[in-house]
Formats: C-alpha cells, sequence, structure tokens
C-alpha cells in the first residue's frame, strides 16, 4: 500500500507546477545592477527614426503612407506579411505604426540591431509635438471574446518571441486550434547583461500581470504562471504586493520561482523546469498544450487592449562599461543606437565593440547606426577589459565540459567532429536541430573552440541539402514528362504521315466555317443569358441583404413607432 | 539450499529467457519489416535519388538516370559535378565505397546557377527550347524566349547551342542568400571569437 501511495503522490506531484532540477546550464556572473540603479526613463524624442518593416523587399510591404505625408503618433503606416508563419494557411499582416507625429521623408534599406540583413524601413522626420490619434481604451477586457482579443493584439501589432520575428497573433490563434493547458510568461531573463524585463516588472509589475491575463484569456489557457528567476528578488516582491491588491483579485495569474542558472529562459528550458516535460524534437511547445510568452509581450499586450497604444516603444537596456550611465529606456521603435549610446554618455576612447542583444547569444552591432526593432532588448558598449580577445581555437581535448552544461542533453564534441567532416547524417541523428545555440558550450570550452558557429553552419549545410533533393525531384519529374513528350509528337508525327488528313473540299470548308460561326453564336447567346440571369441573381441577394441589415438596425432602438 | 527454493530459481530463470527470446524475436521481426520497406526501393532508384537530376550530361551518360546504372554495374562514383563532394560523399556512404574527389576529366564544381536569355538580342530560334531537358525555356519560332526560373536546373546544355551567345549563366538570390548566411555566420564567429 505504502509503494502504490508513493506513486499517487508522484503522479500529483507530476502535474503539480515547481521548478525541478534541469540538465546542463551554468551559473554566470550577472551585470545586472550597473543598468537597474535608476528607473526606467522616456528617451527624447530623436530627429529621425526609421521604422522597421521586417523585410528587405517591397513586395511584402503594403504602405498607407507616401512619401511627404504627416502622420501622427499611433498612425498606421502600412502593413507587412511575415516570414514565419506557423500554420501556412494562417497569415496574419502585421501593422507598423508611427511612434511620434512628424513627415515621411523616405522609404530605404537601413541596418536593422536583430537582424542580419538590412530590412526597408520608413523614415520619418519628427516634428516634436507628439500629437497622437484618438485612443479606444477597453479596461473591461474580461467580457471579451478570446478571438476579438486575438484580433485587437494582431492590430496593434504586437511582436512575439526575441530574435525570431514571431507575430503574438501567429501563436495565440495556432493556439486556439489546439487545447492550451498552460500559458508560461518567461520573465527568466537568464542572460547575464539584460535586465529589460526586470525593471519592467519592478516599476510595473500591475500591468505585466494584467496583460497575462488578456494573453491568457486570448488564448484560452487554463492556467497562466509567471515565471521569474530567484536572483531577482526586488522584481519578485513587486510581483507578489502588485498580485495582492484588490484591484488584481479578480486575475487568475500565478508566479513561480525559478533557480537562476543559464539558459534557464530557454523556450523548452522553462517549460521542462515547471512542468517536468520536455518539448518533443521538432514540434512545439503547443504540441503538448503548453504556450510561452515573454514579460514585455505581456506588456505590450496590456497596453494594446488597456490603453488601446499600440506596440511603439520598448524596454532596452543600455549597458557595459564604456557607458557612464548605464539604463533602461523605454525606447520608440526606429530610434538608432548611436543616438541611445550618446544619451548614456558612451566613452568612445575605451568602447571596443557593441553587441545587440545578450552577451552570449547577442549578435556584434557592425554598424551603429542600426535602429532599435521590436525585438532588441539590450544593447551593450563593451571595453577590452570585459569582453578581451579570444585566444585562437585549439584541438577538442575530448574533456566532455561541453556535454555536462549542454541544456538539450547533446553530446557538443561528438557534434563538432561530425561537423567538420560534414556528415550531415550522423549530425541529424545526433540531435543537431535540438541545440538552442545557447552558448553554454562555447563559454566552458577550455580550448576556445566556436562549436555554436560550427552548428549555426551545418544547420544551413542540411537544410540547404534537403533543398537541393527537394529541387532535384521537381527536375526529375519534369524531365520524365520531357521525355514523354518528345516520344508523344514524334508517334503523332509519325501518324501523320502514315495517313495524312483529307483536303476538305470549297463547299465543306465553308459549311465547317458557318456551322462553327452558328455555335459560337449559340454559345454566346447562351452564356450572355446566364451571365445576365447571374447577375439579376446578385442584386437581389444584396438588396434582400440590405433590407436585413436594416431590420437588424431597426429592431434594437427603443421606442420606434410601428 | 531448499527445494522450495531452488525450484523458485528455476522458474524465474526459465521465465527470463523466454521473456528474453521473445524480446529478441520481436525486435528482429520488427527490424526485418523496416529494412524490407527500404530494399523495394532498388538500388538504381536510391542511387537516382541521390544524383541532382541536372540531367546535363557532363558524365559521360544522357541523364541522371543512364549514369545510376551505370554506378549501380560498377561505375566510378566520382562523374557528377554539379552534385560535388555532397553527392559523392553520400553515394559513397550507399554503397559503402571509398570518398573520391571529383574526377576533373568531367568538369569543375560550380555553385548552383541558372540560365538567362537577353531578351532584346533573342531571335527566336527556338535552339534552346530543344536543347533544354526539362522544358524550362518558353518561346516560339521568331519569338521571344525566356527560362522559367524556378524550374532550371543550371545544366548549361542551352548555352551551347545558342547562335547570338544571349544565355548567361547567374547565380541566384537563393543560392546567393545561403551563401550570405554562411559568411554572416563566418562574421559572427569571428567576433564571438574576440568577444568571449
Amino acid at each position: 500500500m505504502s509503494i502504490l501511495s508513493f506513486l499517487a503522490t508522484k503522479i500529483r506531484r507530476g502535474n503539480a507546477l515547481y521548478a525541478r532540477h534541469i540538465p546542463g546550464g551554468i551559473k554566470l556572473f550577472p551585470h545586472k545592477k550597473e543598468s537597474l540603479r535608476s528607473r526606467i526613463m522616456s528617451t527624447p524624442i530623436p530627429e529621425q527614426l526609421h521604422i522597421p518593416t521586417e523585410s528587405d523587399n517591397s513586395s511584402a510591404l503594403s504602405s498607407l503612407v507616401k512619401v511627404g505625408d504627416r502622420v501622427l503618433k499611433y498612425q498606421n503606416l502600412g502593413f507587412y506579411t511575415p516570414k514565419t508563419s506557423q500554420d501556412n494557411n494562417q497569415t496574419h499582416n502585421i501593422p507598423i505604426h508611427a511612434p511620434t507625429s512628424g513627415t515621411v521623408t523616405a522609404i530605404e534599406l537601413v541596418a536593422v540591431a536583430s537582424a542580419h540583413s538590412e530590412q526597408l524601413c520608413i523614415q520619418l522626420k519628427t516634428d516634436g509635438l507628439d500629437e497622437e490619434v484618438p485612443l479606444q481604451e477597453e479596461p473591461d477586457y474580461q467580457g471579451l471574446e478570446p478571438s476579438q482579443l486575438v484580433k485587437k493584439i494582431t492590430n496593434a501589432g504586437v511582436m512575439g518571441v526575441r530574435n525570431a520575428d514571431f507575430p503574438v497573433a501567429n501563436k495565440l490563434s495556432s493556439a486556439s486550434n489546439r487545447n492550451i493547458n498552460l500559458l508560461i510568461i518567461n520573465a527568466t531573463e537568464c542572460e547575464p547583461y539584460i535586465s529589460a524585463d526586470e525593471a519592467l516588472i519592478r516599476e510595473r509589475a500591475d500591468s505585466v500581470i494584467l496583460g497575462a491575463d488578456i494573453l491568457r484569456i486570448a488564448s484560452q489557457a487554463e492556467r497562466c504562471v509567471i515565471a521569474i528567476e530567484d536572483s531577482k528578488k526586488e522584481a519578485i516582491a513587486a510581483l507578489i504586493h502588485a498580485s495582492t491588491t484588490p484591484a488584481l483579485e479578480k486575475v487568475k495569474v500565478e508566479i513561480q520561482i525559478i533557480p537562476s542558472k543559464y539558459p534557464a529562459g530557454g523556450e523548452k528550458q522553462i517549460i521542462q523546469c515547471l512542468t517536468g516535460k520536455e518539448v518533443p524534437s521538432g514540434k512545439h511547445p503547443a504540441s503538448i498544450g503548453i504556450l510561452t510568452q515573454n514579460t514585455d509581450t505581456a506588456y505590450a499586450t496590456f497596453k494594446a487592449i488597456i490603453e488601446g497604444k499600440s506596440c511603439i516603444s520598448r524596454i532596452t537596456t543600455l549597458t557595459g562599461k564604456a557607458l557612464k550611465t548605464p539604463k533602461n529606456f523605454e525606447t520608440l521603435i526606429g530610434t538608432s543606437a548611436t543616438f541611445l549610446f550618446e544619451l548614456c554618455g558612451v566613452n568612445r576612447s575605451t568602447k571596443t565593440n557593441s553587441i545587440a542583444g545578450g552577451s552570449l547569444t547577442g549578435r556584434q552591432l557592425t554598424n551603429e547606426n542600426a535602429v532599435i526593432d521590436k525585438t532588441s532588448n539590450c544593447l551593450i558598449a563593451g571595453t577590452l577589459e570585459e569582453f578581451p580577445v579570444k585566444p585562437p581555437p585549439q584541438a577538442c581535448i575530448r574533456c566532455g565540459f561541453c556535454a555536462d552544461v549542454c541544456p538539450a542533453k547533446l553530446l557538443p564534441q561528438q557534434l563538432l567532429a561530425f561537423a567538420q567532416s560534414e556528415n550531415n547524417n550522423e549530425l541529424s541523428k545526433h540531435g543537431l536541430f535540438d541545440c538552442i545555440e545557447c552558448g553554454a558550450c562555447d563559454y566552458v570550452c577550455p580550448s576556445h573552440i566556436p562549436l555554436v558557429n560550427h552548428y549555426q553552419e551545418s544547420k544551413s549545410r542540411i537544410h540547404a541539402r534537403e533543398l537541393s533533393l527537394e529541387k532535384s525531384q521537381q527536375w526529375q519529374q519534369r524531365f520524365q514528362f520531357h521525355q514523354y513528350r518528345i516520344k508523344r509528337d514524334k508517334e503523332l508525327a509519325l501518324a501523320r504521315k502514315a495517313n495524312p488528313p483529307k483536303q476538305k473540299t470549297h463547299t465543306e470548308r465553308q459549311e465547317s466555317s458557318a456551322q462553327s460561326h452558328m455555335e459560337q453564336e449559340f454559345f454566346s447567346k447562351e452564356k450572355a443569358s446566364r451571365e445576365i440571369a447571374a447577375a439579376v441573381a446578385r442584386v437581389k441577394a444584396r438588396r434582400n441583404q440590405a433590407t436585413t441589415k436594416n431590420e437588424l438596425k431597426k429592431e434594437p432602438m427603443p421606442g420606434d413607432s410601428e | 539450499m531448499s527445494p522450495f527454493i531452488s525450484s523458485w530459481l528455476v522458474q524465474i530463470s526459465v521465465s527470463t529467457i523466454l521473456l528474453l527470446a521473445a524480446l529478441t524475436i520481436i525486435t528482429r521481426v520488427s527490424h526485418y519489416l523496416r529494412t524490407q520497406k527500404t530494399s523495394q526501393a532498388s538500388l538504381v532508384g536510391r542511387i537516382n535519388h541521390l544524383l541532382p537530376q541536372t540531367q546535363c550530361g557532363q558524365c559521360g551518360h544522357l541523364g541522371c538516370l543512364p549514369y545510376a546504372r551505370a554506378i549501380s554495374s560498377g561505375e566510378a562514383i566520382n562523374k557528377c559535378p554539379p552534385g560535388g563532394m555532397e553527392t559523392i560523399r553520400d553515394l559513397a556512404e550507399l554503397l559503402n565505397e571509398t570518398e573520391l574527389t571529383l574526377d576533373p576529366a568531367h568538369g569543375q564544381f560550380k555553385p548552383f546557377s541558372v540560365a538567362v536569355i537577353r531578351e532584346q538580342e533573342c531571335i527566336g530560334c527556338t535552339k534552346c527550347i530543344q536543347a533544354c531537358p526539362v522544358d524550362a525555356v518558353l518561346g516560339g519560332p521568331k519569338l521571344m524566349h525566356t527560362v522559367i526560373e524556378a524550374e532550371c536546373t543550371g545544366c548549361d546544355l542551352c548555352v551551347e547551342p545558342c547562335p547570338v551567345d544571349c544565355i548567361d549563366m547567374i547565380v541566384t538570390a537563393s543560392t546567393a542568400k545561403l551563401e550570405f548566411s554562411n559568411a554572416s555566420y563566418a562574421g559572427s564567429h569571428d567576433q564571438r571569437l574576440n568577444r568571449l
């Protein structure tokens, strides 16, 4: 009986939410204090903004404004079709909004902080007046339907996961097709330099909680949990304080504290930590009934629904030893990195490199005029002391440190050997595509081997090979059809040679042409009559619809004379 | 040892052996079923699947399928320039042969490119249409021709018959994109080295 009761508790605990041990990971020295010394500040309005459109060609962009137009704050400037969409039949056009009032001066290619390549950006010359379009507030969100909420969130241009231009609406509407049990708001922020989410929660915990609740209703999830690392004491206190205020009593959002470890904030890692479930290889978390969203997404959702404000700004951490006053800024989308660095008093003589994103997963900012987009949460201006030059890579000594720290339980040294010998089959078998590119293996490698870089290269090589195999199948089919066509044409020619078609006499030809004329006329007459009938039917239907609409409109009016 | 315990031991051991035997049989049968599925596709078909299907004839055969037949009857696997080392590696793995380098007698490996007709210069001779193995050229007699980019295999066969030399082989945006991403990875790697 004791075994049975033990199993029962085990099963009960299996579904409960508590912080579990996750494999791998490293402890990093946090550098968050520097940027958390001051409160979140709004930047002054820069003279020029470049609003990114997430695409490099104009075909994916449908612009509503022309060069020379004056636009107001929160005005819709156009739409673009995102490249990534979870289900091909569900593509949401993402709107772009003006961060402040001004004049559109150009639409051109500009470097963007979180993207590899340049993007088309709408250049806006600001006028400093900050005039707004009228806003539609909706403080009573709990009465709204999930589909209405999703539509509102989409129209506000709220973006999803950082480092990927994944629209939240795609995630939410695909979630509504499946059964979502749990919505996790990811407030872990395990990267050592970024403190944007922490600052946001410290100062605006109630907004984040409300946003999380809106996301929960929109995704039709049963539970909603905010997961936060235990090192963020003040943020946890703020969350608990906010959730106990009477204004937020109705809100069904839980708070879960997890041990701090890099990369506990990875999507798969946080799910494993909270629920003990692993996301199946090559599948989305929605397949096991879980959805994850970021803290800044929750905040943007709060603004979009309750205040009616579209997503035009985000919290960005400005940090690094080359800055005099590291800070968290509420930056307008489209502000350039140089402008922000200057605001923090950058010391140009000591600054050696600038990074967009965290110190481990971020990317080097080659162009300092790159602009902030909806996913850039951090800019680091580093000195040589902070980021010393790494010695050249040496041979792998098979120490196995990388395997110990891998959060996906892979064998990094083995993958490295296969990547160097370009053995695609073995790479796939050893789970290369489960690698989350967190860089923990790079960090611990005593031979300074850039492992993640090898994996990225291998991934792109395997994708290219798959693409070429797909293409070769298409070519093979076409070649087979070509051969068949040539054979058929030859046979037809031979057959025609064997018994050539009889020459028609003059009268016959006349007859046949007359007949065809008749037929044509007959056909066209019939066709015309059919078309006329269809048009009449259409008009009738429209009229009917109009009358019913009028009736509907009239019905609810009280005191209408009969 | 009492007879009770010994009989118990015998029972346990017999049942374990039976269980193991059953497990082995199950795994064997499932393995057999799985391998049979793959061996149904003939060797020639599998070799053909790995070839790039450009139908360029640089191997000296009239297309990829004849070369696949030749390989299955013992010809060298390094005669396919469009496939490059990737194809040779895959073929060597399939046939359990040693990896050879590309035979330079049959040509050099080039990045994937597609034929593009300079349309102002085209005289509408239809010679490229006849040369194209996958019917990727559109046009008629004395009318301008053009190449469907998505269908072009980059086999070069249309370049030679053109009487006015108005066909260029051009590296496409998609392959350029791939190379770009590789280059950017290499760049970010260098910076990563500096940083960590």
